[in-house]
């Protein structure tokens, strides 16, 4: 049998196991892999996510199991130090040998150090390996400042790092202005503005000449004489690619490094192929790895006899996200290749700088670069790519067109070879063609069946929007139905449970839906059948999320967490002691939340009802912090005591929340009282935010944190108590029957038509005449609410389901604590 | 700490020993509960509405977690699958695939029920 070696465990090599395992199965082609690092293939792409959680796993690209299945030998921290072109074999630095009929390699590249007197100094680190990362993190604890030596893609990805650990930090560049080799001089220009805001002191011009420290470093001398004192310095000024084996085997090498290969990725010695950072094709090492995923998928195939596809080259198109602000950058980004005339849009004050080159006879798009606002590029670089004629205003694809045309129409025209998805080289053709023959009926489908996607994901609004578009050609209305068991959307289900009076998702699943229901569909329906009948959660507890189950929210290691309601955030000391005394009795970590109350962690699921039992005892109730449902009502402390106040926010926090508490919603609710426009409770960042005014309140909605912050809008001004209650009664339950599941108010509101005056008309005019019904239906819903906390303390039949083992009294032995300043923390998982 | 590793999957055929876990009645309709064998943790499913019965390890591969008896159950195509409550990563109840990710598959066991009792099939004493 056939026996392939692959030097190199990085991300290509890695890839390229991926591609050659389907094209060649274990009986026909044997493969071993040798990798230096000490554990498998990880995503270098996201190294700095390291940064935020030290958790190797979540970056490795296959656990050693994977191989196992695969059949494929990995030797993890072994490294080859020979190859012996006469015998074909090569020879590990602990002196074993191996034959190979072919070998790949993928060693990739290192870090350039440039000559540099002092780069040995302690203190003195590069950004490549998680190894690199552990020595950073470890030796920044105890510092204060750091530079990074290198003003470009990867030495500002280190720079953010050092902001994060608290350093302060300097970024120290050679060349006249950051990002030399993507970026003009506004463009670098307009980054460095926003960089700069983040407090990081960017350094241009600067030729480090030696690095000073009696054996570590202090400070870094430049040639212009002057100083930069720091406590470390991590080098990132470029990729040398590691061709050592390649020297030493006598392969052609380019004169600056780098093994030369050819278009099917073989070096000077046909037996040998180079892919990856390592390879040179036509004078290039590609330090990015879509092309080196290309690599890998021409060497594999190459390698079974199938010479039709070819490495041609790829371009050094990028997009990425620095410090939160999106840099794209794209084929000829400077026009520097031919004749051209640029559109440039500039927006200082939100520091945006948009670029595009235009061919001379104005027909194509050359090449461009975006900072600040990268959305326009999937389809910049598809436009570029496939030589689509551009639209009459050319500048319409940078400001977007005026004209309310939807990006839509963009796709459609768009060539059935235009590549979507980079890594894994899936075009248009293949995603349309997986959804009109049916084979994908989901956006996850067309991940499952092409690939798409499943590479760095920056492809996804792309495949997602394709996916709509095919749906809309087979004449298919796009409607959000809710997953394979309920051809229905979230409206129309509630609308059946609603007249039909369905209570149970037995029934609901038997007369409306097919198959046996998933985690999908089970919380959707429960949720919606709290929100109308609101019946306690656990008389259908095994369709709840695990957290609605156990009506707590389940953490790392598998325990939960307790939050008891403190409504508006007020607590008399008596109260807090109590949860003081739980906390210590159970061994619980405490934490104040963000909605000014107390959450305790680390409670073991069989303890759940006894905490409960000792904090209801002492007056507290459920916090629902675990449910779809209202979670705090935040106050300000208001006129009570504050000099500014003019109403008195704390009493109506506790009103509202009152009211409220329990509510079930399609995701969660926030709310907020201010007794001033100072607005120390932050309501405009809330579901319902309430503000004083000399004349009332003014009500503000649809305001959400998370993951897309969005200001809320107003709705009502200068309104009393009663109306604004009635308003959010009518506000919360238009929400609730209309949204989709898990859909907050700000995306639900942005997508409603007509937005926030049309949900004016419905809420304060009453256009609809259905106003009067909403705050019934909030009013027999909210009648109904008990605590589901103490139903379940005061029930043995329910306390009885709070077991780890269901034939044992043994607490979960796999769940395991850290300790972290004086608390308990749960182990890293 | 446990390792995915120490779950092999046992098919009827092999079954050496039936470990007689608890009585049906401890169990929820449609629902998981864990069961502590010699130091493993194995989650058991009473899929009501099909009728059925199944088991697979209590062990996450994602996050080695120790969890899978307490996510949601339901079906792909009819094929029965448990959810995992952490990352919903999905897994086949007969075959132990995962459904939705690249995690490597859960091994699963044959149950019987028997005078009103669970009993869980090992090829171990
Ligand atoms: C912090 C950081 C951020 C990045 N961000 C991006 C990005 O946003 N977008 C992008 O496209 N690219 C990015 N890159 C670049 C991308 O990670 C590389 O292009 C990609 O990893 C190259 O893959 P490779 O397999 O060729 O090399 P590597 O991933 O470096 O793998 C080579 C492996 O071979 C091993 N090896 C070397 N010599 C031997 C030997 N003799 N025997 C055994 N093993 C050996 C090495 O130890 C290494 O593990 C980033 C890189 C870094 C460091
Ligand atoms: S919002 Fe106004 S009333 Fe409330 S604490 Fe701030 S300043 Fe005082
Ligand atoms: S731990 Fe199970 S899906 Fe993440």
């Amino acid at each position: 049998m056939r026996h392939i070696v692959v030097i190199g465990n990085g991300m290509v090599g890695y890839k390229f196991c991926e591609k050659l395992r389907k094209l060649a199965d274990p009986t026909q082609v044997a493969i071993t892999v040798f990798g230096e690092e000490c554990r498998p293939a990880y995503d270098r792409v996201h190294l700095s996510e390291y940064f935020s959680d030290q958790n190797a796993d979540k970056l490795t690209l296959a656990p050693a199991r994977w191989y196992e299945e695969q059949n494929i030998q990995l030797h993890t921290g072994e490294l080859i130090a020979w190859i012996d072109r006469r015998n074909k074999t090569v020879e590990t630095h602990r002196g074993k040998t191996l034959s190979y009929d072919q070998l790949v390699i993928a060693t990739g590249s290192s870090a350039f150090v440039p000559p540099i007197p002092g780069t040995d100094k302690r203190g003195v680190f590069v950004y490549r390996t998680i190894e690199d990362l552990e020595a950073i993190i470890a030796y920044g604890k105890k510092m204060r400042s750091a530079a990074v030596l290198g003003g470009g893609l990867l030495g500002l990805e280190a720079a953010k790092a050092m902001v994060d650990m608290g350093l302060e930090t300097h970024v120290v560049e050679f060349a006249s202005r950051l990002m030399p080799r993507q970026l003009d001089e506004v463009g670098a220009r307009t980054l460095q503005t926003r960089i700069e805001e983040l407090g990081i002191q960017v350094h241009l011009n600067k030729n480090t000449q030696a690095i000073s420290g009696n054996g570590k470093l202090d400070a870094l001398r430049f040639a212009d004489e002057s100083n930069l004192p720091v406590d470390m310095l991590v080098i990132s000024a470029g990729i040398r690619p590691r061709d050592e084996l390649g020297r030493s085997a006598r392969l052609d090498i380019g004169p600056r490094g780098g093994i030369v290969v050819n278009d099917a990725m073989q070096t000077s010695d046909p037996a040998i192929y180079a892919i990856g950072e390592v390879a040179l094709h036509q004078d290039i090492i590609y330090g990015l790895v879509a092309p080196g995923y290309d690599m890998a998928e021409v060497a594999a195939r190459h390698l079974v006899g199938d010479i039709e596809k070819n490495f041609s080259g790829d371009d050094m198109s990028t997009k990425l996200k620095l410090m939160g602000v999106d840099v794209a950058s794209f084929g000829d980004a400077f026009g520097a290749k031919s004749e051209h005339n640029a559109i440039v849009f500039e927006d200082k004050a939100k520091g945006v700088y948009k670029r595009i080159n235009i061919s001379a006879d104005g027909k194509r798009l050359l090449g461009g670069m975006l900072v600040g606002d990268a959305e326009a590029y999937n389809m910049l670089l598809q436009t570029m790519q496939n030589g689509m004629a551009l639209p009459p205003n050319p500048e319409d694809l940078i400001l977007g067109s005026r004209g309310g045309e939807t990006s839509g129409a963009g796709l459609d025209s768009l060539p059935d070879e235009a590549q979507i998805c980079s890594c894994e080289a899936v075009t248009k053709g293949m995603i349309c063609e997986a959804v009109l023959t049916g084979e994908a009926q989901s956006v996850k489908e067309i991940k499952a069946c092409t690939k798409a996607g499943t590479g760095c994901g920056g492809c996804m609004p792309m495949v997602s929007d394709l996916f709509d578009l095919a749906q809309a050609k087979m004449g298919k209305r796009v409607r959000k139905t809710l997953c394979e068991h309920f051809n229905y959307t979230r409206q129309e289900l509630l609308d059946i449970i609603q007249v039909k009076e369905i209570k149970s998702y037995d029934t609901l699943l038997n007369e409306y839906g097919t198959g046996d229901g998933c985690e999908v569909c089970k919380p959707a329906v429960a949720s919606i059948l709290a929100s109308l009948w609101n019946e306690l959660v656990t008389q259908q507890d095994t369709i709840q999320d695990t957290n609605d189950r156990f009506l707590a929210n389940i953490q790392r290691g598998g325990t939960y967490s307790v939050v008891p309601r403190i409504p508006g955030g007020e607590i008399t000391p008596d109260k807090l002691i109590v949860i003081g005394q739980v906390a210590k009795k159970y061994d619980l970590y405490t934490k104040i939340t963000g909605g000014q109350r107390i959450d305790l962690f680390g409670a073991h699921l069989h303890q759940l009802p006894d905490i409960w039992e000792e904090l209801i005892a002492a007056g507290f109730e459920s916090g629902h912090a675990y449910g779809k449902s209202l979670r705090t009502v935040k106050s300000c402390v208001g006129s009570a005591w504050c000099r500014y106040g003019l109403h008195d926010s704390v009493s109506f926090a506790i009103e509202v929340e009152d009211r409220y508490k329990g509510l079930r919603s399609p995701h969660k609710l926030k709310g907020a009282v201010s007794g001033c426009a100072r607005e120390c409770a932050e309501a405009q960042s809330k579901d319902f935010g309430i503000i004083a005014t000399d004349k009332g309140w003014n009500l503000y909605v649809c305001g959400n944190g998370g993951i897309k912050p969005q200001h809320a809008l107003l709705l009502a001004q200068d309104v009393d108590k009663e109306t604004c209650i009635k308003y959010i009664d009518r506000f919360l339950m238009f929400y609730i029957k209309t949204a989709e599941t898990l859909t907050r108010t700000a995306p639900w509101l942005n997508k409603l038509e007509g937005g926030i005056d049309y949900l004016r008309d419905v809420v304060v005019n009453d256009c609809l005449g259905i106003g009067e019904q909403l705050e019934q239906e909030m009013q027999r819903t909210l009648a109904v609410y008990r605590c589901e906390w103490k139903e379940v303390v005061n029930n043995p039949e329910l306390r009885a389901k709070f077991t780890h083992f269901i034939n044992s009294e043994a607490t979960d032995p796999a769940v395991q604590f850290d300790e972290m300043r004086g608390q308990k923390v749960p182990a890293k998982w | 700490m446990t390792n995915t590793l120490d779950y092999k999957t046992v098919s009827s055929e092999n079954v050496t020993n039936w470990f007689k876990a608890a009585p049906v009645t401890a169990f929820p309709a449609n629902g998981g509960a864990c069961v502590l064998y010699r130091g493993k943790q194995i989650a058991v499913f009473n899929f009501t509405r099909r009728d059925e019965w199944y088991a697979c390890q209590n062990l996450c591969p994602h996050k080695q977690q120790m969890i899978l008896s307490r996510g949601m159950i339901g079906s792909e195509q009819d094929e029965p699958k448990v959810a995992c409550p952490f990352h919903k990563r999905a897994f086949s109840l007969q075959s132990g695939k995962c459904l939705n990710a690249d995690e490597c598959a859960i091994a699963t066991y044959p149950v019987k029920i028997e005078e009103g009792y669970v009993y869980i099939g090992f090829d171990e004493a």
